[in-house]
């Protein structure tokens, strides 16, 4: 039958890259600068947010998902500046967000929670039960739609984290270790969703394993205290590191490498 | 049927002649249903329809160009009325098609009536999680277990003096469930909340107006046993509410609520039980103190709506 388009599936994005940062600077607590001068540009595509612990990686999620103000510098959402109090209702519709420590409501199904964040995401009403339904269905967990929270095993718990992030259909989808838990055949899943989400929406991972990047992710954004290292697709990262660096595979040397090469070394650990 | 229809070309829908160009309702305005208005397509493009339409988009005698079925298609897709002529239609004009759907229908019916699945449960249904999380529940009921227990010592101990237990109590009641409807700490899904569009002075005043929707009808009933005037506690009550929300703005909900219980405690609680008699603010002459405390906390949370959409205290 005939696809019905509606005018703003085709209207023109009025905005050259999804993400926008310039010189921003993200103050946590008194006196630490978690995120200290930052500019980035990111588009369509899976980006990998890869760095050590301690990089600032999930307080720049945070203020992406627009929870943490920018102290400093400017960041631009979707074409509009995030931080506005009037704009900011209307751009988080159109994110998703799986934050690290995902919580949920144990007595709640998986339906009755992605409904619930469905709500909370202001999805219009009549489009809920599908919305749900679809979500569910993407991170393969249809047939345990109707079970209880606390039943799910630690890798379905990430699936449905990551159901509710996309039952918006966002624009932008932020991802913060979201493949902490999961076993190596979901994981393998989950790299395939990665890619045909980022065929039209802009996806922010961040992980700390290399391998995730480099199977799944058409950009590595290389981070490390609060600065940006390298931006660049898997190969050029890849490219930077020798056979002196330290790192089993060629991702991994190109990572040691660039963080050295910056100045910074991993210590003792 | 045919998608060859989506080449159509600059001469487009009212090359169709007869009968389809006409209907309005059905073909402009796409999905949003025909008007009473609405002139329907002919009985002749429905046959040829039901036929298969075209098979090589040149119209010859009772075949339809490919602009026409694309016409017909988008004109059924909104007009109920013509859907079922053509449904009427396709018995008579095609019957293999018909043949074929009855196949199709006769293999799936057996197994359609046996996956159907029952509608589980609501257990927590769409419309309360609008108003209250299930963090808030312990809490509720605690709240409601304590002045259903001071009301039971008001009226057989009288243990206190002249000390109304309810009406101490009545202050921080609702400090508890305001805490657990806002606080990392409590509330799981809190940052997930914290981050969703809705989230704001309006979710805010959702899950505080449950927990008063709660605590405040428990504390009339405490109040008509023991004969003290609603006034009395529904002020303070109010009052330590927007305080908690006001304050929570600022340091977030869980300490503020921490914060003023200690505080009320201390200053008042303590204070009251050892000397056997009731504080001074918790008399009528109060009232206008704790009305001035309300507007004062209202105000603060209604100028600073966003306080609530940001994390506070993050790790």
């Amino acid at each position: 039958m005939m696809p019905v388009v509606s005018a703003a599936d085709v209207a023109p994005t009025p905005y050259a890259w999804e993400i926008v940062a310039t010189g921003l600077k993200v103050r946590v607590g008194r006196d630490r600068m978690a995120v200290d001068g930052l500019d980035l540009s990111l588009g369509t595509g899976v980006h990998g947010l890869l760095g050590p612990n301690g990089a600032g990686k999930t307080t720049l999620i945070r203020t992406l998902a627009t929870v943490l103000r920018p102290t400093e510098g400017s960041l631009e959402l979707l074409g509009e500046p995030a931080g506005g109090p009037g704009g900011q209702r209307a751009l988080r519709r159109r994110v998703g967000y799986l934050p690290q420590e995902f919580g949920y409501y144990k007595r709640f199904t998986v339906r009755e929670f992605v409904e619930y964040m469905a709500w909370l995401k202001e999805v219009p009403k009549t489009d809920v039960p599908a919305a749900v339904q679809r979500a569910v269905e993407r991170v393969g967990l249809a047939d345990r739609a109707d079970q209880r929270m606390k039943t799910l095993s630690g890798g379905m718990v990430r699936r449905v984290g990551i159901a509710q992030a996309i039952v918006n259909d966002p624009a932008i989808l932020l991802l913060d270790e979201p493949t902490v838990g999961l076993d190596p055949a979901q994981r393998l899943r989950f790299r395939e969703l990665l890619q045909e989400l980022g065929t039209d929406t802009c996806v922010l991972v961040s992980t700390h394993l290399v391998e995730d990047v480099a199977a799944a992710c058409t950009d590595v954004v290389l981070f490390a205290e609060g600065r940006l290292v390298f931006q660049g697709t898997p190969d050029e990262l890849a490219a930077a590191g020798g056979p002196e660096d330290v790192g089993d595979s060629p991702l991994e040397r190109g990572y040691s490498a660039l963080l050295q090469g910056d100045g910074r070394t991993g210590g003792t650990w | 049927m045919s998608r060859e229809g989506m080449d159509m070309g600059g001469e487009g829908v009212h090359a169709g002649g007869e009968g389809v160009h006409a209907a309005r309702g059905g073909v402009r305005r796409g999905r949003k249903g025909a008007d009473p208005g609405t002139r329907h397509a002919s009985a002749r493009m429905i046959g040829a329809y039901a036929r298969g339409g075209t098979g090589t988009g040149t119209g010859t005698g009772t075949d339809l160009a490919a602009d026409e079925v694309w016409a017909v298609e988008a004109h059924l897709e909104a007009c109920p009325v013509c859907r079922e002529r053509l449904a009427a239609a396709v018995g008579t004009e095609a019957p293999a098609v018909a043949a074929l759907v009855e196949d199709v229908w006769a293999g799936l019916e057996p197994r359609l009536a046996r996956d159907v699945p029952t509608p589980p449960r609501r257990r927590w249904s769409a419309g309360l999680s609008g108003w209250l999380t299930p963090a808030m529940v312990p809490w509720l009921v605690m709240a409601v277990g304590v002045t259903l227990t001071a009301l039971l010592l008001d009226v057989a101990g009288r243990g206190f003096g002249d000390v109304s237990l309810v009406l101490l109590f009545a202050p921080v009641l609702p400090v508890g469930g305001v805490a657990a409807a806002w606080s990392r700490g409590l509330d799981p899904a809190y940052e997930l909340t914290a981050a969703a569009p809705r989230a704001g002075l309006e979710l805010v005043l959702r899950r505080t107006t449950s927990v008063l929707a709660v605590v405040v009808p428990v504390l009339l009933l405490g109040g008509w046993a023991t004969g003290v005037t609603a006034a009395q506690w529904l002020l303070p009550c109010l009052a330590f509410t927007s305080t908690t929300l006001a304050l929570g703005g600022l340091v977030g909900v869980p300490r503020a609520a921490a914060a003023l219980a200690v505080l009320w405690a201390a200053v008042i609680v303590v204070p009251s039980v050892a000397l056997g008699r009731t504080a001074v603010v918790l008399h009528s002459a109060g009232l206008p103190v704790w009305a001035l405390v309300l507007a004062l906390g209202t105000g603060v949370v209604i100028a600073r709506p966003g306080a609530y959409s940001v994390l506070r205290n993050p790790r």
